[in-house]
């Protein structure tokens, strides 16, 4: 069980991030725990996904700072930041985010290959993850060949096969039917779960974030942070 | 707010007899199995409802040997099964949802100069903790579970929904409630 006592996995401090004269990011304050699941909630250009990104690493606040694991990221150099993500991070997004020349079991063997795991190896995990999440029948297709939910399935099997510390998923059933979403998430949270994962979960729609154990919510770059109760 | 509101009790026993005549007690297991959800029947309104039901005819008592009120079968005549048939075939009328306690906290909060964000975050914090809790019954449910659960599911969403349109329509809310241009800050009502 998470708790507040704890020291936060990833912690996000007083950030402001502007593009252009459009402020995303007005003091936004986050922590994320170890394991827990957490719902990013809030209107549509209320800077959810901006903070998205600067707490995986992508991209770096104004003023403000965002430590893992005790680390400040704005202290590494690009190419750790680089290896953090590979190594440590996974991610989904709402949808594009698989390699359209490869197969669906290269998708998810990537990650691994990308590490340094050997071929078979790599395709092993991968096609024990896909099976998890329910698509073993996919694994041989393209991405374009399989169907939206089956896709997801993919994406959220490729973003857990290198057993990241946090997931970050960006409206990951957004281009989905309800029926196809409810699927996805079952899967993926139980997954998740299993492998002690943290997830950061951005969506706007209330039964999504009703697979998360807390929310926080986004409004005009700012953070409404729901506490533990202990 | 229920599918099986109270009124629909009668009918709900009521079609569970056309399967053949049962105890008391046994109809009530097979409701609260079927559609109590954790609001489960008092044995007095079973037996004050089918009291009723045997007054208006569209049951009747099999009694056997040795009496009280477990002693009893009841059977559907052909009057309730009509019932049933008739009741089935109405449509419900629609809850119209217009007389809303959230949105007369909200206006009472502009009037009186309190925080209405504040009250719609600590709703959206309550709905979301039933939320959840439908969604784990949900996930570790059978199909009759999760029919009920979403029921419960897609209701609570839409009061959320509205609750982000206020959320975001809060400053125009105020201005038009008090009389004052949007967006001004709204003084206390009280001297
Ligand atoms: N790359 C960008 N260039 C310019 N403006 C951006 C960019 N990314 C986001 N924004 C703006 O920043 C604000 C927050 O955007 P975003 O974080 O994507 O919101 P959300 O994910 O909550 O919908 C919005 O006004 C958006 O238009
Ligand atoms: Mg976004």
């Amino acid at each position: 069980m998470v708790n507040s006592a704890n020291d936060p996995l990833l912690a996000a401090d007083d950030l402001h991030l502007s593009f252009g004269s459009t402020q995303a990011l007005n003091s936004a304050s986050l922590r994320v725990y170890a394991g827990e699941v957490l719902a990013l909630m809030g209107p549509s250009g209320s800077g959810k996904s901006t903070l998205l990104h600067c707490l995986a690493g992508i991209l770096t606040p104004d003023t403000g700072r965002v430590t893992y694991a005790g680390r400040d990221l704005s202290a590494m150099s690009d190419s750790e930041r680089s290896a953090l993500r590979r190594t440590e991070f996974g991610f989904v997004f709402q949808f594009g985010q698989l390699v359209p020349e490869l197969t669906c079991l290269e998708n998810v063997a990537l990650p691994l290959r990308l590490a340094g795991v050997g071929r078979r190896q790599a395709q092993g995990a991968a096609a024990g993850w896909l099976a998890r999440l329910e698509v073993a029948d996919v694994a041989q297709k393209r991405p374009g060949q399989a169907s939206g939910g089956q896709g997801q399935r993919v994406a959220v099997a490729r973003a857990l096969v290198s057993r990241p510390r946090v997931i970050f998923a960006d409206e990951p059933t957004g281009a989905l039917d309800s029926l196809n979403g409810e699927r996805v998430m079952q899967l993926f949270i139980a997954a998740a779960r299993d492998t002690g994962a943290a997830v950061v979960l951005v969506t706007h729609e209330p039964r999504v974030a009703a697979y998360s154990g807390r929310e926080a919510v986004v409004r005009d770059g700012r953070v409404r942070e729901q506490e533990y109760a202990l | 707010m229920c599918i099986v509101a109270v009124m629909s009790v009668g009918f709900a026993l009521l079609g569970l007899l056309e399967s053949g005549p049962r105890h008391g007690y046994d109809l009530k297991r097979s409701y609260d199995q079927r559609f109590g959800q954790g609001r489960t029947l008092h044995y007095g309104q079973v037996y004050s409802t089918l009291a009723r039901l045997l007054k208006n005819g569209l049951v009747e008592v099999e009694s056997e040997p040795g009496d009280g009120p477990d002693r009893k079968r009841y059977a559907i005549t052909s009057a309730g099964v009509t019932d049933v048939a008739t009741w089935l075939s109405q449509a419900e009328r629609p809850e119209p949802y217009l007389q809303s306690t959230l949105y007369t906290k909200v206006v009472l909060a502009l009037l009186t100069g309190r925080d209405a964000a504040d009250v719609l975050d600590a709703q959206r914090a309550e709905h979301l903790r039933l939320m959840r809790e439908l969604t784990r019954r949900k996930t570790g449910g059978d199909l009759a579970d999760q029919l009920v659960c979403d029921y419960a599911l897609f209701h609570l969403e839409a009061d959320l929904r509205w609750l982000e349109l206020t959320a975001a329509r809060l400053d125009q809310l105020a201005g038009q409630v008090t009389g004052h241009a949007a967006g001004q800050v709204v003084g206390q009502v009280h001297p």
